[in-house]
């Protein structure tokens, strides 16, 4: 069916990926294995690098205890705050394209607001709203929503002007023009918000965590440092990568979905 | 029968530095069923002038009086602004489904229109698989979709190369002249004027004025491929040349 030159291709690409992907798995194995072994040959310190023996005995610990509800409640406070961060984000930035006087009023507030490390309104919000979920939750959305904010409404002012004049040729409303043309132009750009979205509550939900809670990574990654039980801390620190990992690769499929 | 006349027409624009009169007192009548053209140095203002008409920008002073009622303009850009995420009969349908008067008549008609002019095949295919004259066909449908009373056409072959600009003049012209419609085209291309309409405008450098007004007579009118070859092309494009001022 193809001709020889078109098969030599395909095996190639197909070769390289999996070149690729045997290269990215012996980095993994190796460090893994050096680690393991630098610390059976007591070249570092267990007590204060761990190992991956230790991590993974830690591991199996940990879930046959309450490992899985404190992914759950990170897993938890993070979809919250990414949601509340991208619908709200969306809604706020579709008033500014619409009213762009408001949006020239706001916008060294904004500025500010966005370039303020958020850190330091952590004690602020932990008084105002309380050591609860909620006041994690809020801390995700300082970091999320404004940032959401610009770069949806960034994204929309991006829009092709040619688009918009012609629809405005035809008389169309400004509702009309951004229904039939600044929502559907810019779906990809929505979708890369929301990816950063989701890194973002990730990472103010974490930061959340190890200022007030009793439950989550971030907490168990806190309460490790305090009672210095490094294994805790790392074993803390590997699942969350993986569960970022998880919530990375999820939208990476959903945009492939939706995006071909 | 005179379907529009602009009086005394005057356009400034304003910034910070002050402010600059790109349109001159420009008075002009337009028949139905006319072909006009409007030629001019680059930045002279003629696209200025098809943006007043088309409403998507204001005159400062002037009249423009049109005695039909309910009447339609379509304005067809330079570039073609197809949308990507839709279909080419959805994108023809656009006009349409702004103004609100979508229904299945009016689809179908879109639809033979498509098929008439060769684009058939093509009406569930989106943009990207179609080239560039073909987008610049399904443009113009997008354009005539809404029945306008007044076509304005805003050079509507600059972006394409020299063949199927040609090739494209001579569909553009059998569309229009078929579907029966007026209309106004600026170029900046003295031959596809000459070779499409009915009567030149020569606009001055800016300010524009109305430099001259030619009526183009052919003994027999063709194509507007096949009227380059006439005498008369000739005749006009060395007097229409020398009007314009061009200094490079």
């Amino acid at each position: 069916m193809f001709s020889k030159e078109h098969l030599i291709y395909l095996k190639k690409r197909k070769k390289r990926k999996r070149f690729i992907i045997a290269i990215q798995l012996l980095i993994i194995i190796s460090f893994l294995i050096i680690w393991q072994l630098l610390s059976d040959l007591n070249i570092i310190n267990t007590f204060l690098f761990s190992s991956p023996k230790n991590v993974f005995n830690t591991l199996i610990k940990l879930s046959k205890t309450d490992l899985f509800s404190h992914i759950g409640i990170t897993f938890y406070e993070t979809i919250v705050s990414f949601l509340i961060a991208s619908i709200l984000g969306l809604i706020i930035a579709s008033i500014l394209w619409f009213n762009k006087t408001s949006a020239e009023i706001l916008d060294p507030y904004l500025t500010v607001i966005n370039s303020l490390p958020k850190v330091a309104l952590g004690p602020l919000i932990i008084i105002w709203v309380g050591a609860s979920i909620n006041s994690i939750i809020v801390m995700a959305l300082m970091i999320s929503l404004i940032l959401s904010v610009i770069n949806i409404y960034n994204c929309f002012l991006s829009t092709n002007n040619n688009y918009i004049v012609l629809l405005k040729s035809f008389n169309a409303t400004n509702m009309q023009i951004f229904r039939k043309v600044v929502i559907p132009s810019n779906l990809n750009n929505i979708f890369n918000a929301f990816k950063i979205n989701i890194s973002m509550s990730l990472i103010g939900v974490i930061m959340g965590e190890l200022l007030v809670s009793k439950k989550g990574l971030g907490y168990l990654i806190m309460y490790g440092s305090q009672v210095f039980n490094i294994d805790l801390i790392i074993t803390s620190v590997f699942v969350l990568g993986i569960l970022s990992f998880l919530i990375y690769y999820v939208l990476k499929l959903l945009e492939k979905h939706f995006f071909k | 029968m005179n379907l529009l006349e602009i009086k005394n027409l005057k356009k400034y624009y304003h910034d910070i530095k002050g402010e600059i009169l790109a349109i001159d007192n420009i008075s002009l009548s337009i028949e139905e069923h006319e072909f006009i053209s409007i030629i001019g140095t680059s930045g002279c203002g003629k696209s200025t002038l098809l943006s007043i008409l088309a409403n998507l920008e204001n005159k400062s002073d002037g009249e423009i009086i049109i005695k039909k009622k309910n009447f339609k303009i379509g304005y067809m850009l330079q570039n073609d602004s197809l949308f990507p995420w839709r279909t080419v009969l959805d994108n023809c349908l656009i006009g349409l489904e702004i103004n609100k008067s979508l229904n299945q008549e009016k689809k179908n008609k879109v639809i033979n229109m498509l098929k008439k002019y060769g684009l058939g095949d093509f009406i569930n295919k989106y943009p990207s698989a179609l080239s560039g004259g073909m987008k610049q066909r399904i443009a113009l449908i997008r354009t005539l979709a809404i029945d306008p009373d007044l076509l304005l056409l805003d050079e509507p072959l600059s972006a394409l190369d020299y063949q199927t600009r040609l090739a494209l003049s001579n569909d553009l012209y059998r569309i229009i002249k078929e579907e029966k419609k007026t209309v106004i085209m600026v170029t900046h291309d003295v031959a596809e004027a000459i070779s499409m309409s009915d009567r030149i405008i020569v606009l001055s450098k800016r300010p524009s004025k109305v430099k001259k007004i030619y009526d183009i007579k052919y003994e027999k009118r063709k194509t507007p491929v096949e009227n380059r070859k006439e005498k008369e092309f000739e005749k006009y494009y060395n007097e229409i040349w020398k009007e314009i001022d061009i200094n490079v």
